[in-house]
């Protein structure tokens, strides 16, 4: 085996010597991948993630019934009533179809603001960190200011400002959530930049920009995307925070914050109206908070707290 | 968390003695981020898609009306002068007038925030009481069953929406069980008996000798202060239980041992003495977190307090509440934040 070529694609993966950059970097990601498999907990994070998505992606051929259909003759019927899995809410909705369908809003934001955030973060500190002087202490001062608010109340006050809706919920979690990243962004940004490789670069005549966007930013991505990733179940439960006030996603939507804000007033008599979509928030965020753990052990050996 | 860098310090000059440098800097380091607070308040304020002018005087005054109010308010001068103007206001506790109460923001914020601060308080109590033996308890013995349960409580605690957990205790603890009261400060029997000394009802009843409101309004804030005292627990308890790792591994907690200390000397006497001045700016943290994490949990259990005053405040577009409301919490937020920060600087001979 050690002088032919490799017959099996994990030896070729686990291969001593790579020989090409693709068998180098598919390697790396095979071996985190293998750290990440031995961490039980994150597995099981990850079956629930992939699950959800699973959920998200086939709500249409999953589902049971119409999420927006209202039966007012079959209202608040208990789980397994007449083929209702969980039950019908105040509007005779199925639940169950309205969380399938409500998966899919989850989802959508958390990826926006997981695209939207670390990108401000990301341009913000990288910018502070390589231009330095001046630059760097009034952005670092705005995001010292942002990072001192809670987070919540002043997510509160935007969608107040901006009215109430998804998009603006995203704007709202995004303009709260990008501080973080601007900070890492720049401590990374510090260190990379008096390296000889960018000295280098620079002789060769790269302008600033060549040099933050395809050398510095490329360097600054794993933190971040471990950053991203413990901070996703955080995400998850403002956006329902905000859509259980009733400034997230509007009615008829099954986003799952309003779904437990619709429940709310039954609690006492009808309980699974508010209980059953609580459990799925419940079980996303744990399901993120488990993957980060494994991923941050991956990613970033020397880190924790 | 915020504050880490937010004290940054020039290079100190011979003449100035180092404390009074540190005060100024972080005094300034105050001022900025307050002032930035007040800006982004005051921008939101205005991207608002609500004519402010309107909401005063109505839809059905006059053009002639409008002009008068709209000079009256300001509303022709740069957006920098306005801005200086908001900012004296400010200062002054002036947050304008609320639309949906009548009031003054600074009275109506100054009526509900005493039930906030009396939630807010007693949940950190909670957390404290149990997380720091938790987390002690968990580093000494890292690994066994209570440090697994620790470490699952945190979990549980990090991913659980807290208006949910809310809804599920007055399910169980109130629908279910019975052991403790509904939603409310008070049962509507003892409304409005006490009168007021702090606005804090547990220690009004008591000054005023009135034990029976004291035990009805108990029994009404065990269940959210149990609650956010919870959540500070998650957080206390893993800070706690990293802060004593790293003493328990120093060389001077094997010498302890070396000495024939008792166990219970090294642990108390030696390596938690060591922390107690992180524990603070941990507990101070806690407390911001969970000032803000009340604005849920007040909707939820119908509490008379600052975040159920700014959501109603939202829902019915009345900005200047929203706005006061938030620099109110706001600004109590960056104080304990610096606070903390303070508290490190000055009494750890580490930082100097």
């Amino acid at each position: 085996m050690s002088m032919t070529e490799p017959s099996t694609l994990r030896a070729w993966l686990l291969a001593e010597e790579p020989t090409s950059r693709r068998q180098a970097r598919a390697a790396s990601l095979y071996q985190g991948w293998l750290t990440l498999r031995g961490n039980w907990l994150s597995m099981i994070g990850l079956a629930i993630l992939a699950f959800l998505v699973l959920c998200a992606i086939f709500a249409p051929l999953l589902a049971t019934d119409n999420p927006f259909a209202q039966d007012l003759a079959n209202r608040l019927k208990p789980p397994g009533w007449e083929g209702h899995i969980f039950g019908t809410d105040s509007l005779g909705r199925d639940i169950y179809s309205r969380l399938l369908y409500g998966a899919r809003i989850s989802l959508y934001i958390v990826l926006l603001v997981a695209m939207v955030a670390p990108l401000v973060g990301l341009i913000i500190g990288t910018i502070a960190g390589y231009v330095g002087g001046w630059t760097d202490t009034i952005l670092m001062r705005i995001t010292d200011i942002f990072l001192a608010f809670p987070r919540l109340v002043l997510a509160l006050a935007f969608v107040a400002a901006l009215g109430a809706g998804i998009e603006n919920a995203v704007l709202a979690i995004s303009l709260t959530a990008w501080p973080p990243y601007a900070r890492i962004a720049r401590a990374e940004t510090l260190t990379i930049r008096s390296s000889d490789y960018i000295a280098a670069i620079r002789l060769q005549g790269a302008g600033p920009v060549r040099i933050v966007t395809r050398h510095i930013w490329p360097l600054c991505i794993s933190s971040l995307i471990v950053r991203v990733t413990l901070d996703m179940a955080g995400i998850i439960l403002t956006a329902a925070g905000l859509g259980f006030l009733g400034l997230g996603a509007q009615p008829p939507s099954p986003e799952w914050g309003a779904m437990i804000s619709e429940g709310r007033k039954y609690i006492l008599d009808y309980w699974w109206v508010a209980t059953i979509p609580g459990l799925a928030i419940f079980a996303i965020s744990l399901a993120f908070n488990l993957l980060g753990d494994g991923l941050r052990d991956v990613l970033d050996p020397k880190g924790g707290e | 968390m915020a504050t880490q860098s937010a004290t940054r310090n020039g290079r100190s000059g011979p003449a100035i003695p180092p404390v009074i440098k540190k005060l100024a800097g972080t005094l300034a380091t105050v001022a900025v981020t307050l002032l930035g607070l007040l800006f982004v308040t005051f921008m939101i304020g205005r991207v608002m898609p609500i004519d402010p002018v309107l909401a005063v005087i109505g839809e059905r005054a006059t053009q002639a009306q409008y002009d008068a109010v709209y000079l009256e308010m300001g509303l022709d001068k740069p957006l920098i002068v306005q801005f200086g103007i908001y900012v004296g206001d400010v200062i002054q506790g002036d947050f304008g007038r609320s639309i949906r109460t009548g009031q003054r923001v600074a009275e109506d914020i100054a009526r509900v925030f005493p039930a906030t601060l009396e939630l807010a308080t007693l949940g950190t109590l909670i957390g404290v009481f149990l997380g720091v033996p938790l987390g002690v308890i968990s580093a000494v013995r890292r690994g066994s069953w209570i440090d697994q349960l620790a470490r699952f409580v945190g979990l549980i605690g990090y991913s659980m929406p807290i208006f949910w957990l809310g809804l599920m205790g007055l399910l169980i603890f109130y629908g279910i069980l019975g052991v403790v009261a509904g939603p409310g400060r008070v049962d509507i029997f003892y409304d409005g008996i006490v009168e007021p000394v702090t606005g804090m009802l547990l220690i009004d009843s008591l000054i005023r000798g009135q034990f029976d409101v004291f035990q009805n309004a108990f029994s009404h804030i065990i269940l959210p202060a149990s609650l956010l005292g919870y959540f500070s627990l998650a957080y206390i308890s893993r800070m706690t239980r990293s802060f004593m790792l790293e003493q328990l591994s120093s060389e001077y907690v094997t010498t302890a041992r070396v000495k024939g200390l008792s166990e219970w000397k090294v642990v108390w006497r030696h390596a938690f003495r060591n922390i107690r001045i992180q524990l603070i700016t941990v507990i101070a943290l806690a407390y911001a977190n969970l000032l803000e994490g009340s604005v849920l949990t007040e909707i939820i259990f119908a509490w008379p307090g600052i975040g159920q005053y700014i959501t109603t405040s939202l829902l019915a577009n009345d900005m200047n509440s929203v706005l006061g409301g938030t620099i109110v919490i706001g600004t109590i937020f960056v104080a304990l934040n610096i606070f903390s920060d303070l508290l490190y600087r000055f009494f750890d001979p580490r930082s100097k």
